[in-house]
């Protein structure tokens, strides 16, 4: 009987990984295509990769990604930081309710929700007060903060509820004021946390078309909105070498780090092991 | 023992500027560290949702903005209020538009069940693994989750097109003699939100499964229980929380989806992101728009409060 079953459940992994990455090996695949015609095997090339290194706009709209990205995920980590530690470590205070709603709606909301209700609010603002006076870089990053700090907040509030509350309270014990305990012992305790929480941040902001497309202006065109306005179209072989070199990166990063906590992981395991015999 | 340092005394050393900089931080620091996540939500996530609200409300006009005021300062001393519900009313009457809401809501609610129906084999399938092998199979899954959605989506185009790899291999074994419509259509659709669901389906399933103890399962069967109730009675219950948090990470964002109706359906499928985005960038009707987008808060208001309801139960246990 348990044979049978792990049988079935080794099949449907086998199915469900064919299914996530076998669409992404063809992708990578057809980037190597000579052919114009994307899905016609036309041998061999690299020429793909020189056109998308050659294109000037690749470079100022991977540039321009780069530079949100950058400043969104410091932005976010900070203030999703200071949401997750008033969500776990704070008691109740007046507004808690509609502020722990305010941080897990971005979670789930419609993109075009955001984008729509952020552009407009930018219009308003620019009536009212003379700014934003041409949305681009400004309104993208603030948009992308707003949902960025949400994830971060969850990544935080997590890792808080799992950490040990007992080197605070000894701290508090011995007589040190909750300022000092949090940057002594709580905010290095989250350093990890803090560290995942900005990678997210930086890959959810390089990610993101709906909410940059709606708030950006003219002449402002991020790395997704480029790739888009070329693929609504149909198959461009420049972009699948694009895709390539972006898909090639993040993997060989996420695998890294996975290796990395892995190792780490293993040792720790290893001291307990050793430190019980 | 050594009695610790008063930490007031490194305060009183510092003068001038700083030291009233260092006393402000150490007595409102707990109010800072409320008030600028809060102020930074309150502008940008709640404020935009009041002006979405008054915008709907307003009528068309092709102007700039392109709608009506919402108080008009005429002769009177009191300004008159011009609010209509000419946008909800045209919404509901056009049949195109619930039409698109009910499409949209069929196309999430069976994506989400086709998510369940995969993820939920593989997530058990994960937690069954022991040590490395279920380390670097969560990796696997996680892996599709930091790279691009657009690109994901996009590597559909190529298997589905009319010269794609899917209909390559159908006319190669023989299934087909030409090549059927694959991409532009409502199965396209389908399958490129289970595809880039998937994950947001399995992590929850996960999260919650590593927590349970799998012993209750053992004992059910040695106690004579048959497979199927072993699941009905005990596993399934007990993985509820993970099943409800990972439908609706699929379900909700799913129905107000853009990208994937936008490239895998084309103009075929109506989906109500799509309508959205085009009633605001094509149409340039601010209000109809905006009455969209009310809209389609309110059909997911349940959803999400839901949701909202299993994340804080999950963060409070």
């Amino acid at each position: 009987m348990k044979g049978k079953r792990s049988t079935f459940l080794i099949t449907c992994l086998c199915f469900g990984f064919a299914f996530l990455y076998i669409p992404i090996f063809l992708l990578i695949l057809y980037s190597f295509n000579y052919s114009k015609l994307l899905p016609v095997w036309g041998g061999f090339s690299t020429r793909w990769y020189v056109t998308v290194f050659q294109s000037e706009d690749v470079w100022d709209a991977t540039l321009l990604s780069l530079k949100i990205a950058l400043m969104n995920a410091t932005v976010a980590t900070l203030l999703g930081t200071m949401a997750g530690l008033m969500l776990v470590r704070f008691a109740r205070f007046r507004g808690k309710t509609l502020f722990t709603g305010m941080i897990s709606a971005p979670l789930v909301m419609p993109e075009v929700i955001t984008g729509l209700s952020l552009l407009l609010l930018f219009i308003t603002l620019q009536q009212i007060t003379g700014w934003p006076g041409n949305r681009g870089v400004t309104t993208i990053t603030i948009a992308h903060i707003t949902f960025s700090m949400a994830y971060v907040a969850i990544i935080i509030q997590s890792r808080l509820i799992n950490s040990d509350l007992s080197l605070e309270e000894a701290a508090l014990d011995l007589g040190a004021k909750p300022f000092r305990v949090l940057f002594d012992i709580t905010l290095p305790l989250l350093a990890p946390g803090m560290v995942a929480g900005w990678l997210l941040a930086f890959t959810l902001s390089l990610d993101d078309l709906v909410i940059a497309s709606f708030v950006s202006g003219p002449g402002s065109t991020t790395l997704p909105m480029l790739i888009y306005s070329r693929v609504r179209l149909g198959l461009k072989p420049d972009i699948n070498a694009l895709a390539t070199i972006l898909i090639v990166t993040v993997a060989i990063g996420v695998l890294l780090a996975g290796w990395i906590l892995l190792r780490q992981h293993q040792r720790k395991l290893k001291a307990e092991q050793l430190a019980s015999q | 023992m050594e009695s610790p340092v008063p930490v007031a005394s490194v305060t009183t050393d510092a003068t001038g500027f700083r030291g009233w900089v260092s006393a402000f931080l150490q007595r409102h620091w707990r109010s800072i560290i409320v008030f600028i996540p809060f102020a930074w939500l309150a502008v940008f996530f709640l404020t935009p949702f009041f002006i979405v609200v008054k915008i709907s409300l307003a009528e068309s006009l092709i102007a700039s903005p392109p709608f009506s005021k919402l108080l008009e300062w005429g002769d009177s001393i009191l300004p008159s209020l011009n609010i209509s519900a000419d946008n909800y009313a045209y919404l509901w009457e056009d049949s195109l538009y619930v039409k698109t809401y009910l499409n949209s809501l069929k196309i999430a609610s069976v994506s989400t069940l086709l998510c369940l129906l995969i993820g939920y084999p593989m997530a058990y399938g994960i937690i069954r693994t022991q040590g490395t092998a279920r380390y670097v199979l969560l990796l696997l899954v996680m892996l599709p989750f930091w790279t691009s959605f657009l690109l994901r989506v996009y590597a559909w185009m190529g298997l589905l097109a009319d010269q794609g790899t899917i209909n390559d291999l159908l006319l190669w074994i023989g299934l087909i003699d030409k090549p059927i419509r694959l991409l532009y259509s409502e199965l396209a659709v389908y399958i490129g939100i289970v595809y880039t669901y998937l994950p947001f389906m399995i992590l929850p399933l996960y999260a919650n499964m590593e927590k349970l103890d799998f012993s209750l399962n053992e004992a059910a069967a040695d106690l004579g229980a048959r497979p199927a109730s072993v699941f009905t009675t005990v596993t399934l219950p007990m993985t509820w929380p993970g099943i409800v948090a990972g439908s609706l990470l699929v379900f909700i964002p799913a129905t107000g989806e853009f990208v994937i109706p936008d490239l895998l359906g084309g103009g075929n499928v109506l989906m109500i992101g799509r309508v959205l985005s085009s009633e605001f960038n094509a149409n340039h009707d601010w209000p109809v728009a905006s009455a969209v987008a009310v809209a389609l808060l309110f059909v997911l208001l349940i959803p999400m409060m839901l949701y909202h309801r299993v994340q804080s139960r999950e963060a409070n246990s």
